[in-house]
């Protein structure tokens, strides 16, 4: 599976031999937890272990509570509380299946953002990268209709706003718009069915997962110096890398354990912190909340349609706020072939640096401006982030590749892991092995 | 800085300013002390017995408490009444039977009323549903050792009346400093020092009732609070062992291949 020479399985039982003739599910295992790994990543590279964990904890969490839930208009909002109240841990269940979901944006922003910084992006790693922005295309619209289900105030009045959006395209904007809700409004329909996706799209997500896996693990991971991995012979790739067992699995463990702590206390002592308290008022279409916010991990996007106040050439104002927040996501799909940076990580690139961090700032004002209402000056800040956010990616990108100088790359992986971590007794155990061939 | 750290830094802030997303305009909570608040809070037993008393005494005229059973009364991490007093209390009361459609004296299985009065909202989450606190200053992970809100709202409600009235459009509106617009159609509930009478002899003055019914609310909102707290501290506690473990086991199993610790 991985094209990092290494050693490959061989069954050594007969009843090894036996599986392993009929289907190579063993030699895929160890091939998987084996693989050889790039010694010098950060702690960046945990992200990836606590996204797992998100999407098993969503579907197992997720799966129980849809045996207690009542999917109708009449009966949601009751059965969310009855789940609270009577169901035997169902308020754990829930309250970490709803603060789950924020664990699991929070993981795959960090992902996100050190993918952008350190170049995993770039050759040959495409499909991974638009594999995973698939992912998170599809966690958004699985969130989404999630927030949905417990029928609350800013469930029926988010999903009436966010619905509404698709009755901005010209011509069949509204009949997409009552396709989508299965009626005139947000009812029974609309619920219904997204009931029906948000317990369908995980599945797809973990389809999808697999596949991303998959194929980072044919490229070989990233690293921080973007310099690959050797290649030229097993001892060669050796001294780039260490195998995924015991050396990134216990680290990553670590990195997971650590964050589920921060986790368990959210839920434990503040749960509801990151909710909005008219969800806990049920779902009243003649009544209008004060303001319709969705939840944080929406609000940098959320922004970003707010942000378009005035109409672009002869686009409305609401379709070119539509266009902004998908476009902000398509950005990001082609940022591949947006970067024409020959040097991969932005540990070497002194001015992408700063335009990258900035960008990061963009998108924490974003998220701020979305939470606020939309009036100045958090309109004229959601408009100049959101325009950052564009020219980065179409702008300063492709610019940036020809104008800047990068700094010297280390050689090697193992040049960059030496001059961090010293040789241990490994190196020099390799090294007094090897000196007297000289 | 790593780029770690300035990601959870720069994340962390961001969580704290977009998480209590819009508190709604109204006028100043006052932050009242709550036996419930904090990671080891617990609900005040007694408290919460005399809050059920305000709200059977004054609230229940209006508003119901429709997601509540009475069997609840008596469970651990609440009022904890006896099960012969939970079994008095609601044959104080008159439900319809959902299966004869007669009206019976309700038993321990039943839930309370839902609201006599169309206008009055029901209460069951009501400590849930209104954002207590106004930033920025009360933001700063206000939940975590503050709680969530919703009593000291609710407590601030109750004492917010201004004695003033104005009609319009044929219903009375009463001065409120503390309701979002500054008018409530609710009529001041209490009124007076010694409204209710409390058998534990705790003296009731107007702002002791309203923090005891708004606590008896928030139980009534969350009433698996103090199971919530006590899994969360073992939660929390088991998890930052083994990671203490995880992190010297990772440290053991590096340290073959690294001579210094960058």
């Amino acid at each position: 599976m991985s094209g990092i020479p290494h050693d490959h399985y061989e069954p050594k039982t007969q009843a090894e031999k036996w599986v392993e003739s009929r289907l190579p599910i063993l030699g895929l295992i160890h091939s998987t937890l084996f693989i050889p790994t790039p010694r010098n990543l950060n702690w960046m590279w945990i992200w990836g272990i606590v996204l797992a964990f998100c999407l098993v904890l969503q579907i197992a969490t997720g799966v129980v509570l849809v045996m207690h839930f009542n999917p109708s208009v009449s009966g949601a909002f009751a059965s969310a509380e009855h789940i609270m109240r009577d169901v035997r841990g169902g308020w754990a269940l829930r309250y970490v299946h709803a603060n789950g979901a924020s664990l699991f944006f929070f993981a795959v922003y960090c992902h996100i953002f050190r993918g952008i910084y350190y170049g995993s992006y770039k050759t040959p790693r495409e499909i991974t990268w638009i594999i995973g922005m698939l992912i998170f295309l599809l966690m958004m619209a699985t969130a989404f209709m999630g927030y949905v289900l417990p029928w609350g105030q800013m469930s029926f009045w988010g999903a009436t706003v966010i619905t509404g959006l698709f009755s901005a395209i010209p011509l069949i904007g509204s009949d997409i718009q009552t396709w989508l809700l299965g009626g005139p409004a947000v009812d029974n329909a609309t619920l219904n069915r997204f009931f029906s996706l948000h317990y369908l799209l995980p599945f797809v997500i973990a389809g999808l997962v697999i596949v991303h896996i998959w194929s980072f693990h044919t490229t070989g991971n990233n690293n921080p110096t973007g310099v690959e991995v050797r290649r030229g012979s097993k001892e060669e790739a050796r001294k780039d890398t260490l195998p995924f067992w015991p050396y990134f699995v216990i680290k990553d463990l670590f990195a997971l354990v650590f964050v589920l702590t921060i986790f368990a206390a959210i839920v434990g002592f503040m749960p509801n912190f990151l909710g909005h308290p008219d969800n806990y008022i049920e779902a009243n279409p003649l009544k209008t909340p004060a303001h319709i916010v969705p939840e944080w991990y929406f609000l940098p996007f959320y922004a970003m349609l707010r942000a378009i106040t005035f109409d672009i050439l002869w686009i409305n104002s609401k379709l070119a706020g539509v266009l902004t927040m998908f476009g902000s996501i398509a950005v990001l799909l082609l940022l591949p072939w947006l970067d024409t940076s020959r040097v991969r990580s932005g540990r070497y690139r002194p001015m992408f640096k700063v335009w990258f961090w900035l960008l990061f700032v963009a998108f924490v004002l974003l998220m701020w401006c979305g939470s606020q209402p939309p009036e100045q000056p958090f309109v004229i800040i959601s408009q100049l982030s959101t325009l950052y956010w564009f020219v980065f990616f179409l702008v300063i990108m492709p610019l940036l590749g020809v104008v800047e100088k990068p700094l010297p790359l280390p050689e090697t992986i193992e040049a960059d892991f030496l001059a961090r971590y010293g040789p241990g007794e490994e190196g020099m155990a390799r090294a007094a092995i090897s000196d007297p061939a000289e | 800085m790593t780029m770690l750290g300035k990601i959870l830094l720069a994340a962390a802030a961001a969580l704290l300013l977009a998480g209590p997303v819009l508190a709604q305009e109204g006028g100043e909570v006052t932050d009242f002390r709550f036996s419930f608040e904090g990671p080891f809070g617990r609900y005040d037993q007694a408290q919460l017995q005399r809050g059920l008393q305000v709200y059977t005494e004054v609230c229940s005229a209006c508003h119901g408490l429709r997601y509540v059973t009475y069997r609840e009364l008596g469970e651990p991490g609440g009022p904890t009444f006896t099960s012969d007093q939970v079994l008095a209390y609601a044959a104080m009361h008159d439900v319809t039977d959902a299966e004869t459609g007669e009206t019976r004296p309700a038993i321990p299985s039943d839930h309370f009323q839902t609201s006599p009065n169309e206008m009055a909202p029901d209460l069951s989450l009501m400590a849930k549903a209104r954002a207590g606190f106004h930033g920025p200053a009360g933001l700063l992970f206000n939940q975590f050792v503050h709680g969530i809100g919703g009593p000291e709202y609710i407590t601030s409600l109750l004492l917010g009346f201004n004695g003033e009235e104005h009609e319009q459009a044929g219903v009375t509106l009463y001065g409120n400093t503390v309701f979002p617009g500054g008018w409530i159609s609710m009529p001041p509930p209490l009124t007076y020092d010694g409204q209710v009478t409390y058998a534990d002899g705790t003296a009731a003055t107007k702002q002791q009732m309203s923090e005891d019914v708004a606590a008896f609310l928030m139980w009534a909102a969350e009433p698996k609070m103090m199971a919530r707290k006590s899994v969360g501290v073992t939660a929390v506690l088991f998890l930052a062992v083994l990671a203490g473990l995880l992190w010297y086991t990772n440290k053991r199993i590096w340290a073959p291949h690294k001579s210094r610790h960058a």
